[in-house]
């Protein structure tokens, strides 16, 4: 349980992490609560990690421009706890403290977690459905993204070799809007075996959901369904449609789809109980 | 001058706070991984990752070249050690070689091939990858029905129906007892295979300095293991001292001897350097000894009015690779309390010991007890919905009357105390059972689904009768009044989380007449301590009390004679920490006696020097501790999720030393007994790869996953021992998971569900509600 040896920097700015990242042979370290793991595991063995921990900037939320500005270095329990999240976008705050535990709440980074792409981590459900964008620096740029872009497969993202994220951007919601989190929790891991985020906003649907297949996903045929029929359990019950499920020692694929089916109505009846 | 003497209040019987726990919460304690020694190295070990494969060849001159390593052993190079222990006999039981380093076969994923020596922790886990072996990868079977079906895969090729032994035992008339039942109900019931978890994994550290040879491990049993290991290496016993510095956690899984502790002191010897060997999680959870792991036939006679009239079993234990000390023994305990708190007359029982691709079974928290109360509370159960009668009340009729004690089992124990009824009762009482009734049948009528589940368990501990156990069953103490009037207590019992230093510093307080605070309590140290056997079986103060009960019963002889001639008197008695003379009214305080017998100006006719006294105890019978508990359930229709609602344990362990500790006992026990029933188990897949190899994927209870336990007891003394006591460390596991079960299983049964095996997953229920009851 002893990781191969590797170089360890901190770099100051984020200019000098770019530059330690060009170098090659190197992953970011933002939080370690997935990657260290893995390397004790000898599953990853990087030659560098550049921790984020001492950027400047990259922690802390700020409201600008009817958006969030979410640092990527910003925890777990710092978005859980968030009094702006908690009133301009609760779906994160919620779904942030569905995660692990207290301890992994205290080290794990909302950008750790985006960039690694668990296919049962529960962020990316609520990213989803609240349609956030993260930003990636690379020298000398910046781009920005839908999180629906970037996430591309199981631990696969849209991360260029040399680009870091910097950032997650979720819209303020709406007076009005009703979400939810819900989630069945592996019992030993406490990730999800199925999560479910919903926000609802004028009749119409966003839901996101985590664990059942390869990638979190928008469960775009259901979020019809209940535009057009207003009914919760009909809506639910298509978000496992078509999709290629999960199955391991926790749960079969049938029991997955069937609880997605479940949490997805725990979901959306939540969040219209919480809407007006 | 007279003194007015007042008995002070005991000691035994009140909750206090445990004396051992400061050092413990306030990270002062030393575990092994805290030594650290002048020019200490550190050994990693390369393990099989295949379950069954020859060994073609192994190539270590990499790893030997490597920068920093000083050392690599393989299985050729200890040939000349012992092989690892099995202390367990049965009539024709095959016994494999255990080499502590694989030889030219791995027969189990984890089987330790390997070890490399370095001078740090890190350079020896980069040098095993350095190693090459060259596997020629068999077959394997995982599954002890699968390894006794014709053709199986032979895990140790000269046995191929890999059948380690078989073991039958019965009592009364069982067949003519079933020929004559108007009822027959048979269950297939499983006990999971677990995987012990100690928060501390095992680890060792040897030093060999001066000829002498000096093995620091987290274990439950010092001087057996030194006994054992000083036979494996060829070293005079009396030149290895073997030290258990603080153990965080066993539940059995130190109750052993493991290659890796010869092994170490085979390294030591060779470098001459002390070395040390950290267990991994990984480590611990693929070669620590797993337990359970039943597959149990059970069939019940009994009258229609409920009468019980005999039980059959066909065990099926899966054994793994090779038998660690206990291994094979471990389920004829099952047998052996097959009968329950029943009046059972007629029992048979036929074991089959199976061979696995596995790590080996051995005693885990309840060894053998909680398969067998699962059993039979799964069974009192299946004949209540059977005779269409209440699980409580089918309990009662059957029991061991109270007034039947000693009470001869038909599997030939004795019985020491017992008033069943009365655990059971109060339980019934504190859930409100009649109105639990009702609630449940109004729950049931709005479409939910809830459960009460009963267990009155019975179990066997204070191991035991030296008869009766492998390596003898007594236990041993010394108590010392120092020159200062302080009381030193040494016990042979190796406590290691249980809290001993506290209970047995009341009893000696008590008995002694000074504080809590004068004692200090000493164990795990060979050097130190007098030869004892251990802590295990629910034996630490159930045996090793009544050791120091008589020890200082003996001290006290002692004392009554030095005061006696202090005072002058030959009329002395010793209470409350004085010799008093009961003519005069004089005393003489404990300190100055004890100042006196060291000073030694004059001594008692016949009398040494000193004040000290060593008791070995031989325990004439083994106690059998009792209780009732009883689980409410509610479970999710669209999920399958189980929420226990109330969780009631009366538990009846004789008398009881300190409540505080007793409670922590059933809290935990019972945590673990959650944890088979909702949660735990060790899955291999067909290859004999263990899917469950990190705490990531095997699900240990968490404290937000358990519910409030309401705790209470019952109190009837044991006649086996002075001081009254059973024993509780296992109780609250034994008790637990049929209780659950049974639960669960009430709160189905109106969908046709009769029986369902541990772990209860919330898709194992699903599937069942989903079918109505016919998955």
């Amino acid at each position: 349980m002893i990781s191969q040896s590797f170089e360890y920097s901190a770099p100051r700015t984020l200019a000098e992490a770019l530059a330690l990242l060009a170098g090659g042979d190197a992953k970011v370290l933002a939080g370690g609560m997935s990657l260290i793991p893995m390397m004790k595991l000898r599953l990853a063995a990087p030659g560098r990690l550049v921790d984020l921990s001492r950027v400047p900037g990259l922690t802390g939320i700020r409201e600008q421009g009817g958006a969030l500005h979410i640092g990527a270095m910003t925890t777990h329990y710092e978005v859980e706890s968030s009094a702006v999240l908690r009133a301009k976008c609760p779906l994160l705050a919620e779904t942030a403290s569905a995660i692990g535990d207290v301890q992994v709440r205290n080290m794990g980074t909302i950008g750790g977690s985006a960039a690694h792409a668990d296919p049962a981590a529960d962020y990316p459900a609520a990213l989803l459905a609240v349609e956030a964008k993260v930003t990636l620096a690379r020298k000398g740029g910046e781009r920005t993204l839908a999180f629906s872009d970037f996430l591309i497969d199981t631990f696969t993202t849209a991360l260029e070799p040399g680009e870091i994220l910097t950032g997650v951007i979720v819209p303020v919601e709406p007076a009005g809007a009703g979400v939810s989190y819900q989630k069945m929790l592996q019992p030993a891991s406490g990730f999800a075996i199925v999560g479910v985020a919903a926000r609802v906003h004028n009749g119409s649907v966003r839901i996101g959901v985590t664990g059942l297949s390869g990638k979190a996903f928008r469960a775009a045929a259901a979020e019809k369904i209940f535009a057009e029929t207003r009914d919760v359990q009909k809506a639910a019950a298509a978000v496992p449609l078509g999709v290629e499920a999960n199955s391991d020692i926790h749960a079969s694929a049938d029991y997955r789809r069937h609880v997605a089916a479940v949490y997805a109505a725990r979901a959306l009846n939540a969040a219209l109980s919480r809407a007006s | 001058m007279a003194t007015t003497i007042t008995k002070p209040d005991t000691l035994v019987g009140k909750r206090i706070k445990r004396k051992e726990d400061p050092r413990l919460i306030t990270g002062t304690a030393t575990y092994v991984d805290d030594i650290q020694m002048p020019g200490m190295h550190h050994a990693c070990i390369l393990r099989s990752p295949h379950a069954a494969a020859r060994i073609r060849s192994i190539n270590t001159h990499a790893a030997a070249g490597h920068p920093g390593v000083v050392a690599v052993f393989t299985g050729a190079d200890v040939a000349g050690v012992g092989p690892v222990p099995c202390g367990a006999s049965l009539p024709g039981l095959r016994v494999p070689h255990h080499s502590i380093l694989a030889k030219d076969r791995v027969y189990f994923v984890g089987h330790p091939v390997a070890v490399v020596v370095a001078r740090d922790r890190y350079i020896a886990t980069d040098a095993l990858d350095l190693i090459e072996v060259d596997y020629d990868v068999l077959p394997a079977v995982a599954d002890p029905e699968k390894a006794l079906a014709p053709g199986a895969p032979a895990v140790h090729p000269e046995w191929p129906d890999n059948i380690a032994f078989t073991y039958h035992q019965e009592g009364g008339e069982p067949d003519k007892a079933f020929a004559e039942a108007e009822v027959v109900v048979k269950q297939r019931i499983t006990s999971q295979r677990l995987i012990p978890t100690a928060m501390e994994t095992r680890g060792v550290v040897a030093e060999h300095r001066a000829g002498q040879l000096t093995i620091w491990s987290s274990t439950q049993i010092p001087h057996l293991m030194r006994t054992l290991v000083a036979m494996m290496l060829g070293v005079p016993e009396n030149l290895l001292r073997v030290v258990t510095p603080e153990v965080g956690g066993g539940f059995g899984s130190k109750l052993n001897v493991y290659a890796e502790e010869a092994l170490m002191g085979f390294v030591a010897m060779k470098i001459g350097k002390p070395v040390k060997w950290i267990e991994s999680r990984r480590e611990n959870y693929l070669c620590t000894i797993h337990g359970r792991g039943h597959v149990d036939y059970y069939e019940i006679a009994a009258r229609k009015d409920g009468t019980v009239l005999g039980l059959k079993l066909k065990l099926i234990q899966d054994l793994g690779a090779y038998h660690q000390l206990l291994t094979p023994a471990i389920p004829t305990l099952s047998v052996l309390m097959m009968p329950g708190l029943y009046r059972f007359r007629n029992v048979s029982a036929d074991i089959i010991g199976a061979f696995t691709n596995c790590v080996p079974t051995d005693a885990y928290r309840g060894a053998g007890r909680p398969e067998a109360t699962h059993g039979v509370e799964r069974m009192m159960d299946l004949l209540a919905v059977e005779l269409k009668a209440d699980p409580a009340e089918i309990r009662l009729k059957n029991f061991i009357g109270a007034d039947e004690f000693p009470y001869a089992t038909a599997t030939g124990l004795s019985y020491d105390s017992g008033d069943y009824a009365k655990p059971l009762k109060k339980a019934l009482d504190i859930v409100d059972y009649h109105h639990l009734r009702q609630e449940q049948a109004r729950a049931k009528a709005a479409g939910r689904l809830m459960g009460v589940g009963l267990s009155t368990y019975g179990e066997i501990c204070a191991f035991g009768p030296s008869p009766a156990t492998p390596a003898g069953g007594w236990e041993s103490a010394t108590v010392k009044v120092e020159p200062t009037g302080k009381v030193t207590v040494m016990t042979g019992a190796s406590p290691h989380g249980q809290g001993e230093e506290t209970t047995f510093a009341q009893i000696a307080a008590d008995e002694l007449g000074v504080t809590m605070d004068d004692v200090t309590v000493i164990h795990g140290d060979t050097a130190v301590v007098q030869y004892g056997i251990g802590t295990f079986g629910s034996r630490g103060t159930a045996v090793g009390g009544p050791a120091l009960y008589f020890a200082i019963q003996e001290l006290k002889k002692k004392i009554v004679k030095f005061g006696a001639m202090l005072l002058d008197s030959d009329d002395v008695s010793f209470s409350g920490g004085l010799c008093v003379c009961n003519k005069s009214g004089k005393t003489v305080p404990l300190a100055a006696i004890a100042g006196a017998s060291y000073r030694a100006m004059k001594l008692p006719a016949g009398e040494q020097p000193g004040m000290m006294a060593t008791y070995f105890w031989e325990p004439p019978n083994f106690a059998f501790p009792f209780g009732a508990h009883i689980a409410v359930t509610e479970i999710d229709r669209d999920t399958g999720q189980v929420a226990i609602k109330r969780y009631v344990a009366v538990d009846d362990c004789g008398k009881i030393i300190n409540p505080l500790l007793v409670d922590g006992q059933v809290h935990g026990g019972v945590v673990q007994g959650i944890g088979q029933a909702l949660y735990e188990q060790a899955v291999y897949d067909d290859n004999g790869q263990l899917l469950t190899g990190e705490l990531t994927d095997y699900a240990i209870p968490k404290a937000s996953m358990v519910p409030w336990i309401e705790s209470s007891h019952t109190e009837t003394p044991s006649p086996v021992n002075p001081l009254g006591v059973k024993g509780v460390g296992e109780a609250g596991t034994i008790g637990c998971s049929p209780a659950v079960v049974n639960s669960v299983v009430d709160a189905l049964s109106h969908l046709g569900v009769r029986h369902i095996d541990m772990p209860l997953t919330p898709e194992r229920i699903w599937k069942l509600i989903s079918a109505g009851g016919r998955a």
